[in-house]
Parts: structure tokens; C-alpha cells; sequence
């Protein structure tokens, strides 16, 4: 798979690279979560993000003229995964899970509110629909966060560690690169530096409301962006992509 | 408008009677009409028809079953030459479905979405859900995720049954 030429099929094509892996994530949950109705939520989480992801990457392809979404999800290898370190990151336990979620859609719920202003004809449908979206994603994990951390003593110790354990995750989520800053000066896509005070306030609301602790900020991990994955994505390309690989353009 | 556009507008509202009678495979009480995810349908000089529709939920599956009903539909109202399009923009929302889905809906069991979709501050209380069976509004929700995309589990106090409620979206 070539570098895109066209720096907006390459920006949303890395929105859909976050969607999809964090998708994949939520989905190795099936089956496994503490209650039914958590079960079937997961599968929602997980249906919407790898829906966006679709959307993002077929509207990638049409700009860059070339491509399609199938060859996007299964056929690249690690470096061509441009998603922030966080969203490949284990599952962990339950409030592992409901942390990364949350700080996921802290981020993305003001990033695409904001892209739904985009220049192009068919990104602010997408965004439209995907800011709805994560709406909900925001206030599940919220819900979440305070009722563990406002919960016993041991979901309480989980979440708190959940958030420290994520937070060296948080600061890549918000720096822009020369990709970002280009596709925000042409008005098509946004910078991420300008959604920090959003993410802020629904962390600090839920934070304070599930009374944890916000953590100190260090420099923090990075490179996801860049195409420099941590060990995990490897593994959950592998799985991801197995069916594709072993049978190419496999139907049913 | 001439006789020849006259056709063509005539085999137009044909086709889209056609496709309007492709009902939701998860809620089949429902027509895509009612639904607002039949948006334009179009025939042009070569008689070929163009159906786009409005996909509801990013990930919802139910679209491309959508778009094999509209051929379906379309062939046997001898429309061969179809072509369904996906559009994103605009977004689709709850509030494109009709007073008379929403009563369909009802009956069906399922509470209609409210009215006006909006933003919401992040931990505001619900709206008022009614129970779609005995009309209560001494309802709760159970979880914000339910057996599809566009549904929420509920359950009311007073006659004590669990529901689903469309998502107000």
C-alpha cells in the first residue's frame, strides 16, 4: 500500500485507522463482559466505531481516486496504521476498558462535532452522524467511570489505575503534525490542539463526579501517528486480518 | 412540461412508490419512507434508476438488506437497471421520521423517539420516555444499548414491562 498523494484521504484515513483498531478492541469483549446488557453494548460501541471507520476510509478512497476500504483494514502492515498509541492498548480489565474509552471519546466527541464545518461535500454527513455517536460512547463510559469510582474500594483502586496507567496516552491525541495543520488551513479537517478544553471539561466533570484523581501529565508516549506502534498492534493485526490473508477477497 | 417529461416524471413517482415499499428488517412495521432513509429517486433518459438512501447508524448492518429490497421492489415493478447510493450528507436524524411512524412504532411496542433531537449536556437526566404499552411516563432505562443500533432497553414502573425505545438521534 502507497503513501496517499492527497493529504485528506491520508487525515481521514487515520481517523479511520483509530476507529478501527479501538473497534477491534471492543469487540474481543463479545461474550466476555461482566453483564448482558454491557455485552450487547460493547457490540454497539464496536459496530458504530467500525461503521465510521467504513465511512471514513471509502470517502478517503474516493478523494484519493484510488484504493478501497477492504484493502485499507486487512491488507496493510503496522507502519501504514497511523491510529494514536491508546487505542491499541489491551483491554485490561473492565474499568481499563471504560477508561480508554473514555478519554477516546472525550477526543473524538468535539473532534468530529467540529468536522461536521468541514469544506468537503460528503465528510460533514459523516462527522454529523459520528459526532451522535460518540455522544452516547461519552456518556456510557462516563456513567461507567462514576460508578466505579464512586463505587468500592476495589473499583475504585481499578479506575484510578485505569486512568494512570492511560494518561501517558493522552498528550498524542492532541498534538498536531504537518498533516493536521494542513488539512485544518484548507478547511476540510481540524486541528487537535484546538479540542484540549473540550476533552478537558467532560474529564474534569467525570473525574470530579466519580471523585478520582486527575493525573499529572507527563511527556507521555507517542508515535501511532507517525506509523511507530507499540508491540500490541501486531498481534491485533494478526487476528484481525487472518481471514483476509489466508483467503483474499473471501465472501459470504 | 411536455408529454416526454411528463413520462419521466411519471416513471419517477412510480419507482419511488416501489422503493418506499421496502420496510426496516429489524423493525418491518416500518417503511424506509417512514423511516426518512429513502431519500431521492431519480430515472433518467436511458431509464436507469438511481435510489439514494440515508444510512441511519454508521455501522448498521440493515443497509445493505435495505438496498437489496429497493431492487427487489424495483425489479418487479419492471425497473431493471438500478443503482442504490449511499449518502452521508445530509446526515440522517430521527427527526425525519413521520407522526404516523411514530404511532406505527407504538403499537409495534416500541417507545418513538422524542421529538426534537438536540445536544444534551453529558450527565443530563433522560428525557421522558412513555411506555409504550400502558402509557406511563414512571419509566427507566436499563441500558443505553439495546438489541440494535438505533434502540435503548427501558423498563416501566407501573406495568412493570421491559421495552425498547428508538433512539433519538
Amino acid at each position: 500500500m502507497q503513501p496517499f498523494s492527497d493529504p485528506r484521504a491520508a487525515w481521514l484515513a487515520r481517523l479511520g485507522d483509530a476507529t478501527l483498531i479501538l473497534g477491534h478492541r471492543l469487540s474481543e469483549w463479545l461474550s466476555r463482559a461482566p453483564t448482558l446488557e454491557e455485552d450487547i453494548a460493547m457490540a454497539n460501541l464496536s459496530l458504530d466505531l467500525i461503521g465510521q471507520t467504513r465511512a471514513f476510509y471509502v470517502r478517503a478512497c474516493e478523494l484519493e481516486g484510488a484504493g478501497d476500504e477492504t484493502t485499507l483494514a486487512f491488507r496493510r502492515a503496522e507502519p501504514d496504521y497511523r491510529n494514536p498509541l491508546l487505542v491499541e492498548q489491551p483491554n485490561g480489565n473492565f474499568a481499563d476498558t471504560i477508561a480508554r474509552h473514555l478519554l477516546f471519546s472525550a477526543y473524538a466527541a468535539p473532534l468530529y462535532e467540529r468536522l461536521a464545518a468541514s469544506n468537503d461535500v460528503e465528510t460533514p454527513g459523516i462527522a454529523t452522524r459520528s459526532s451522535r455517536e460518540m455522544a452516547y460512547h461519552l456518556r456510557h463510559a462516563g456513567e461507567w467511570m462514576i460508578r466505579l469510582g464512586d463505587g468500592t474500594a476495589e473499583s475504585r483502586d481499578k479506575a484510578q489505575a485505569a486512568l494512570d496507567d492511560l494518561w501517558p496516552y493522552v498528550p498524542e491525541l492532541f498534538e498536531a503534525d504537518d498533516l493536521d495543520r494542513e488539512v485544518a488551513a484548507s478547511g476540510f479537517g481540524v486541528d487537535p490542539s484546538t479540542l484540549r478544553d473540550d476533552f478537558d471539561a467532560a474529564i474534569d466533570e467525570t473525574i470530579a463526579r466519580a471523585t478520582l484523581r486527575k493525573p499529572a501529565e507527563g511527556r507521555g508516549q507517542r508515535g501511532g501517528k507517525s506509523g511507530q506502534h507499540s508491540e500490541y498492534l501486531g498481534h491485533i493485526l494478526a487476528s484481525m486480518q487472518f481471514l483476509q490473508r489466508a483467503y483474499p477477497d473471501a465472501r459470504w | 412540461m411536455n408529454a416526454h417529461d411528463k413520462n419521466l416524471a411519471a416513471r419517477a413517482e412510480a419507482a419511488r412508490a416501489a422503493a418506499a415499499r421496502v420496510t426496516d428488517p429489524e423493525v418491518p412495521v416500518l417503511s424506509i419512507e417512514d423511516l426518512g432513509v429513502l431519500h431521492e429517486v431519480d430515472v433518467d433518459e436511458t431509464g436507469r434508476v438511481t435510489v439514494s438512501i440515508l444510512p441511519t447508524y454508521s455501522g448498521c448492518p440493515a443497509m445493505g438488506v435495505i438496498a437489496l429490497g429497493i431492487e427487489t421492489e424495483l425489479a418487479k415493478a419492471g425497473f431493471e437497471d438500478v443503482r442504490v447510493v449511499l449518502t452521508n450528507t445530509p446526515a440522517w436524524t430521527t427527526d425525519l421520521m413521520t407522526e404516523a411512524a411514530r404511532e406505527k412504532l407504538r403499537a409495534y411496542g416500541i417507545s418513538p423517539p422524542e421529538r426534537r433531537s438536540g445536544k444534551r449536556a453529558l450527565f443530563a437526566a433522560s428525557a421522558d420516555v412513555a411506555c409504550p404499552r400502558c402509557g406511563s411516563r414512571d419509566t427507566e432505562r436499563i441500558s443505553e444499548f439495546g438489541s440494535t443500533a438505533c434502540k435503548a432497553l427501558w423498563r416501566c414502573r407501573a406495568c412493570r414491562e421491559p421495552f425498547d425505545h428508538f433512539k433519538c438521534v
